[in-house]
C-alpha cells in the first residue's frame, strides 16, 4: 500500500481512497477518482510538479500535495480483471 | 439510430396546455461540445475553444438552426455533477434546477456528453435524469470515437437510462436531426413513462455508487472506448518536455511578436493609405471650411489612426485563437502552476491571465472556474495588468515613432521587437507582484488544491479561427464608430470654441493653445510635466479612461487640428513634439495604469462591489504615474 504521489512515471496503481475534504473529494470521484479506478502517472511537468496521471481514459493534473493523499495500491496486470469484476460486483 | 423515434408502449395523454415546451437547456461535463452544439443548434456565435471552462455563464438563443424558433436554447458552463465546485458550475446548476433569477425554467434538457470518454460521462446522467425533465442524451464526438475503434450500442444505452439516445458530431453538424424529432415529441407526450423507468438509477447515489453504475451501463451497452489519442501524449513529449516545453513556449512567443512587426507593420501601413486615400477622394465634395475640417482633420483623422492598428490586432487573435483551439491552454496552466503557487495562486490562474492578452473583460468572466473566492478576486485585480490588444495600437505608434529599426541576430530578432516584448513583460510581472502582495495580505486564504483536466489536442478548424476574427473586427469597428467618434467630435468641438470674432462679422477657430481643449491641457501639464507628457498627451491620457486606444485617436485629432502638424504623419508630428523619456514613460504608464471603462463595469460585477474597482483603479494609478516618473528621469539623466 502506498500513495499515488510515489508513483513513477509510467507506473500504474488501483485506488483505495481519498483521504481528502469533502468537497475536493467528491469533485475528485466525479472526475473519476473513485475505488478501484486503475491510474496510471503519465508524465510531470517541467518542473517536476504538478504530475499528469492518466484515470479513464482522462489526463488530469494533480500537485503533489493532492497526489499524497490517495492511497493506492499495486497494480498486477494479471489479476487486473478480476478485481474490476469484484469492484463492480459490489 | 435515433432510438426517440421509437414508438411509445402506449400513447399518454396530452400534456395541459400550461405545461407547453419552451425551453430547452444544454447541460454536460466540461469540454463537451456544448456550445459547439450550441452555435449550430441557434445559428449564433457564442466562443468556443478547446479547454475545460470556455462558457462561464448561461447563454440563451431562439433555435433556428433547427427550424424551431418558438423554443429557446441556454447553453451552460460544464458540470461534473450537481454539487457545485465553483461559481460557474453554480451558475450551470442554478439554471438546471429553474433556480436563477431571469432566466426561465428548462422544460426540456440535451445532456451532451463527449463519447471518446462515455463511463465517466455517464456519471452525470444519472443526477440529471432523476431530475425528472424530458431527456434527450447526445453522445458528442462519436465520429471520432468510431475512427479510433471506439463502440457502443446506443439501443441499449437507451433502454438503460430510460432516455432517447443519439450519435452525434456538433462540429461536423450529423446526426443533429434527432433534436428536432425529440422536441417534437416532447410536446406531445408526458413524462410518465420516463419517471417509471427513472426509478432504476442510483437517484441519491454517492459519487462511488454513481461510478459504479456507470461503468455498469457503460458494460452493459458494449461501450468500447476508442484508443487513446497517441498523438496528443507525443506532442505532449515534446510539447510538456523538461527543456524543449518551456523553450519552444519562449520561442513561439518571440515569433509571434515578430511576426506581428515584419508582417503586421507593412499590413497597417499598406492600410493606413488606403485609409487616407478614401479621405482624399471625400475631401472635394465636402464644403471647405469648418465642415470639412470636422469630417477630415476632426473625426477621420482620429478613427483612421485607430483602424491603422486593426491588421496586428487580428493577427494577436489569431495566435491566442490557435493556442485556445488546440488544446495548449491547459498545457501553459501546467507549466505555469510552479511559478503561480509561489505568489500564491495556482496553475489555473492563468488560463484567464493568458486570455487577458486579448481582452481583460472575457478573462476577468473566466475567473469563474477558480474554486477558491479570495484566489479569484486576487486574480480579477491583476488581470487588467496582462498587455491586452487594446494596448498595441499605442505601443505600436510609440515604437514606431521612437524606436529604430535595428536588427540583431541576422534579422531573427529587432530591437522593436524587444521593446514590444518588454512591455508585455513589464505587465505580466507588475500582474504577479501584485498578486503576491495581495495574497499575502488581504486576500490570503489557505491553499486549494490544483485540478485540471488536459482536453486532448485538436487542429484548431479554419471555420472557428476566421469567425473567431471576424468577431473581433466587428467589436473593432463598433468601438471606432461609437466610443472613438463620439471622443473625436467631442475633442474637435473643444478643440474649435471658443471662436474668434473677425471683423466683418466672420469667426475663426482660436489658436490650439486658446482653444477649450488647450486650456485644459495647459491647466493639467504641471503635474505631468515631471513625467516628460506635453499637454497633448495630457488630453489623450484623459480621455483614454475610456478606452485605451482613444489615446491613438485622440493623439490623430490634435495633431490633426494644429496647423503645425496637420499634414505630418502622426508619428512624425509625436517624434517632434516629444523626447525620448516621455515616450518611454508614456509606454509603461500605458503598461500599468487601468484605462478601460468596459473592465471596471466588469470587475464591479464579478465582485458585487464598487470596492474592488475603485482600489484597483488607484492602485493601477500610482504605480503608472511612478513608474512613468523614473522611467522618464532616468532616461533623460542618462541621455543628457
Amino acid at each position: 500500500m502506498s500513495v499515488l504521489s510515489e508513483l513513477k512515471v509510467g507506473e500504474s496503481g488501483l485506488l483505495i481512497a481519498l483521504d481528502l475534504p469533502e468537497s475536493v473529494q467528491n469533485h475528485l470521484m466525479h472526475m473519476g477518482f473513485v475505488p478501484d479506478a486503475h491510474v496510471t502517472a503519465l508524465r510531470r511537468a517541467p518542473a517536476g510538479d504538478p504530475t499528469v496521471y492518466g484515470i479513464d481514459g482522462m489526463e488530469i493534473a494533480l500537485r503533489v500535495e493532492t497526489a499524497k493523499a490517495i492511497r493506492v495500491r499495486e497494480y498486477l496486470p494479471a489479476t487486473a480483471e478480476s478485481t474490476k469484476m469484484a469492484g463492480t460486483a459490489r | 439510430m435515433n432510438a426517440c423515434c421509437e414508438t411509445p408502449v402506449f400513447e399518454p395523454p396530452a400534456a395541459p396546455p400550461g405545461a407547453a415546451l419552451q425551453t430547452v437547456v444544454l447541460i454536460g461535463p466540461p469540454n463537451s461540445g456544448k456550445s459547439t452544439l450550441f452555435n449550430r443548434l441557434t445559428g449564433l456565435r457564442q466562443k468556443v475553444a478547446n479547454y475545460p471552462g470556455v462558457t462561464v455563464e448561461q447563454r440563451m438563443g431562439p433555435m433556428s438552426g433547427v427550424g424551431r424558433d418558438d423554443l429557446t436554447l441556454i447553453d451552460l458552463p460544464g458540470i461534473y455533477s450537481l454539487t457545485p465546485y465553483s461559481e460557474d458550475a453554480r451558475v450551470a446548476i442554478d439554471v438546471l434546477k429553474g433556480k436563477m433569477p431571469g432566466t426561465p425554467k428548462p422544460d426540456a434538457v440535451l445532456l451532451v456528453l463527449d463519447s471518446l470518454h462515455l463511463t465517466r460521462q455517464l456519471m452525470l446522467a444519472a443526477p440529471v435524469l432523476a431530475l425528472g425533465l424530458p431527456t434527450l442524451v447526445l453522445l458528442n464526438m462519436s465520429d471520432l470515437m468510431k475512427s479510433r475503434g471506439g463502440a457502443v450500442d446506443t439501443l441499449k444505452l437507451a433502454r438503460e437510462l430510460g432516455a432517447p439516445v443519439a450519435q452525434i458530431s456538433a462540429v461536423h453538424a450529423t446526426g443533429l436531426d434527432a433534436v428536432p424529432l425529440f422536441l417534437t415529441q416532447c410536446a406531445i407526450r408526458t413524462s410518465g413513462i420516463h419517471l417509471e423507468q427513472r426509478l432504476t438509477l442510483p437517484v441519491l447515489g454517492n459519487a462511488a455508487s454513481t461510478h459504479s453504475w456507470a461503468a455498469q451501463v457503460s458494460r452493459r451497452t458494449g461501450y468500447h472506448p476508442p484508443l487513446s489519442a497517441e498523438s496528443s501524449r507525443k506532442l505532449d513529449n515534446v510539447l510538456l518536455h523538461r527543456i524543449w516545453g518551456p523553450l519552444l513556449f519562449l520561442v513561439v512567443v518571440v515569433g509571434v511578436f515578430e511576426v506581428v512587426f515584419s508582417i503586421g507593420q507593412p499590413l497597417s501601413d499598406g492600410f493606413g493609405d488606403l485609409l487616407a486615400r478614401m479621405g482624399n477622394l471625400v475631401r472635394p465634395i465636402l464644403p471647405a471650411g469648418w465642415i470639412q475640417s470636422l469630417v477630415l482633420d476632426g473625426a477621420w483623422k482620429g478613427i483612421s489612426s485607430v483602424l491603422v492598428f486593426l491588421p496586428q490586432i487580428l493577427l494577436l487573435f489569431l495566435f491566442i485563437g490557435v493556442l485556445e483551439d488546440s488544446g495548449y491552454l491547459a498545457r501553459a496552466a501546467l507549466i505555469a502552476d510552479r511559478v503561480m503557487r509561489t505568489i500564491g495562486l495556482n496553475g489555473k490562474a492563468f488560463i484567464p491571465l493568458l486570455s487577458a492578452y486579448a481582452c481583460a473583460v472575457p478573462a476577468i468572466m473566466a475567473t469563474r472556474t477558480i474554486e477558491n473566492r479570495r484566489d479569484r478576486f486576487a486574480t480579477i485585480l491583476v488581470t487588467p495588468f496582462m498587455t491586452c490588444s487594446a494596448r498595441l495600437p499605442v505601443y505600436m505608434l510609440l515604437i514606431a515613432a521612437f524606436i529604430p529599426n535595428i536588427a540583431f541576430l541576422h534579422g531573427f530578432l529587432g530591437l522593436r521587437t524587444i521593446v514590444m516584448l518588454s512591455l508585455y513583460l513589464a505587465g505580466f510581472v507588475a500582474a504577479m507582484t501584485t498578486a503576491w502582495l495581495l495574497k499575502s495580505s488581504i486576500l490570503k486564504s489557505s491553499e486549494t488544491p490544483f485540478i485540471l483536466e488536459l482536453p486532448q489536442y485538436r487542429m484548431p478548424t479554419l471555420r472557428s479561427l476566421l469567425m473567431r476574427l471576424v468577431d473581433r473586427a466587428k467589436v473593432f469597428l463598433r468601438q471606432a464608430g461609437t466610443v472613438i467618434l463620439m471622443v473625436t467630435l467631442a475633442l474637435w468641438v473643444l478643440a474649435h470654441i471658443p471662436p474668434i470674432h473677425l471683423s466683418g462679422g466672420t469667426y475663426a477657430a482660436p489658436e490650439l493653445a486658446d482653444s477649450m481643449i488647450g486650456r485644459l491641457g495647459h491647466f493639467i501639464e504641471p503635474a505631468l510635466a515631471p513625467l516628460g507628457f506635453n499637454w497633448k498627451i495630457g488630453i489623450g491620457l484623459l480621455s483614454s479612461v475610456l478606452a485605451r486606444e482613444v489615446m491613438v485617436s485622440t493623439m490623430g485629432t490634435l495633431y490633426g487640428a494644429d496647423p503645425a502638424t496637420q499634414s505630418m504623419h502622426l508619428q512624425t508630428a509625436l517624434h517632434h513634439d516629444m523626447s525620448l523619456g516621455g515616450a518611454l514613460a508614456l509606454m509603461i504608464f500605458f503598461a500599468f495604469a487601468m484605462q478601460c471603462t468596459s473592465t471596471m463595469a466588469v470587475v464591479r460585477r464579478e465582485t458585487n462591489s464598487w470596492r474592488w474597482p475603485a482600489f484597483q483603479f488607484g492602485y493601477m494609478l500610482v504605480l503608472a504615474y511612478g513608474a512613468a516618473f523614473v522611467v522618464n528621469q532616468a532616461v533623460t539623466a542618462f541621455l543628457r
